[in-house]
């Protein structure tokens, strides 16, 4: 039986370790996101995300440098995501590293980009990352960090993903983001019964009885990022916490 | 000196950064001299089982291979795909020739329930047949990374030294003489994957001490 996983999410801005508020990303945490990955090697956090939500590609070299440094340091799976666009991307961030790589708004206005990564780097390798938003009282698909919403249903959208060759679905709501009032679980729930590929919850996370409330929900990893700079010793915290409520973890 | 054998086939640097992490510094080549030169071979790799051995094929290493690990009985650690080489043949994409050096064959994993995914992928609990060896020092059932869709079903039997339980029974470790082989990732394992290079390294440097020894003190 495989063990739910914890999974921190380190958000970069030009290179810098920055705090999300509904996808708005203001306060720089750390300036080297290393001191954060080496506080989560020491505590049992079982992947680390890191995603790219630079406004330009201006300094996407400096996102190069932190995926390289990092996976020199990280012993647990490195997944690594914001502006990938081609297999040549993909391509580039696995040699810099990274174990898997999440794609976004190219997935979504090109579908078959999501067969094309997965037959050349196996599904195991591409992590379809879907952000969502109430618009209306109706949960829509939003791409383009946000700024772009679309017509497609959250659940319809995993279900495609699903069929064309994504190994996880790593699912945000972006109303929740940063709220610190738990994820959307009715999102998660929906999602994660529509697919059989696992379901990372993102967004909204601050108490630990809410990562909790994710894996029961239906997702197989519960992931956040504000709570893991705020705390000390968080990870292993909220390993307890999930271990009390009945939660298989590492 | 440890040899990782760069054959084009994925995460040599991951495993290069756990070996350096325990304050070794490992070698990554294909040159022949160097791996004859080197105490212990290991033999990372993520892809295909037909793909890697035709690499292997096309760099002239099995003769060397079959040389330092069946003949001078170095140590040797295959990880993932380096593990599932060992054994005659794979059935992965059509049927494909290994080493040899384990009788048996590589088949998918076939789970009974649909509840439990292929590629197995992520933290799985070892249940531990042999201790020692590989395993000293790790808690008991330990947690280990892994992804794969093939496992090792050996013929011969004792050679399992580890299984996990994935809707059906996984071989995850195996061992004969000198030859270990894992089909998880030590070097995405965090701590417990950390010791068990360090025990491969020990076995490593004990091998090259007997050795030295029968140089210097001939019988």
């Amino acid at each position: 039986m495989l063990k739910k996983r914890l999974i921190p999410v380190l958000i970069l801005r030009d290179g810098q370790v920055v705090q999300s508020i509904q996808f708005r990303h203001t306060n720089v945490i750390h300036w080297n996101p290393v001191t954060a990955v080496d506080f989560f090697n020491k505590w049992a956090v079982d992947e680390i995300l890191l995603l790219d939500v630079s406004r330009t590609t201006e300094n996407r070299q400096k996102f190069y440098d932190a995926v390289h440094t990092l996976s020199a340091k990280c012993f647990v799976p490195l997944t690594v995501g914001g502006w990938v666009t081609s297999t040549e991307e993909i391509r580039k961030l696995l040699r810099l590293g990274a174990d898997k790589v999440s794609v976004n708004t190219q997935a979504v206005r090109h579908p078959e980009f999501i067969s094309e990564a997965a037959q050349i780097f196996g599904s195991q390798c591409i992590v379809v990352s879907i952000d969502v938003k109430k618009i209306d009282g109706a949960r829509r698909v939003v791409i383009d960090r946000g700024r772009e919403i679309t017509e497609l249903a959250p659940v319809e959208w995993a279900r495609e993903a699903e069929k064309r060759g994504a190994g996880e679905i790593f699912l945000t709501s972006i109303d929740h983001d940063g709220t610190r009032s738990g994820y959307d679980l009715e999102l998660m729930r929906q999602v994660s019964h529509a697919v059989s590929i696992p379901v990372i919850a993102f967004g909204g996370a601050f108490a630990w009885e809410h990562l909790a409330e994710g894996i029961l929900a239906g997702a197989e990893a519960c992931a956040a990022a504000n709570v893991f700079h705020f705390t000390e010793h968080s990870t292993k915290k909220a390993k307890e916490h999930l271990r009390k409520a009945g939660i298989e973890v590492r | 000196m440890i040899a990782l054998v760069d054959y084009g086939m994925g995460n040599l640097r991951s495993v290069a950064n756990a070996f350096e992490a325990i304050g070794e510094k490992p070698v990554i080549t294909h040159s022949r001299a160097e791996i004859e030169s080197a105490a212990g071979i290991v033999l990372p790799g993520v892809g295909a089982f037909g793909d890697g051995m035709k690499n292997l094929r096309r760099l002239e290493l099995i003769e060397t291979l079959n040389r330092e690990v069946l003949e001078k009985k170095k140590p040797y650690l295959g990880i993932c795909l380096g593990m599932q080489f060992l054994t005659d043949e794979s059935e992965e994409h059509g049927l494909h020739k290994g080493f040899g050096w384990i009788k048996g064959r590589i088949r998918e994993i076939k789970p009974a329930d649909k509840r439990y995914k292929v590629p197995h992928m992520g933290w799985n609990e070892l249940q531990i047949l042999k201790e020692g060896g590989l395993f000293q020092g790790l808690p008991e059932a330990p947690v280990f990374y892994f992804v794969h869709s093939y496992h090792l079903e050996p013929a011969e039997p004792g050679v399992i030294t580890a299984v996990c339980r994935h809707g059906a029974e996984v071989t995850a470790a195996v061992e004969k003489e000198n030859i270990v082989g894992v089909q998880f990732h030590p070097e995405k394992s965090q701590r417990v994957g950390l010791q068990l290079l360090k025990n491969f390294v020990r076995m490593v440097k004990e091998h090259a001490e007997k050795t030295a020894d029968t140089c210097s003190h001939p019988a």
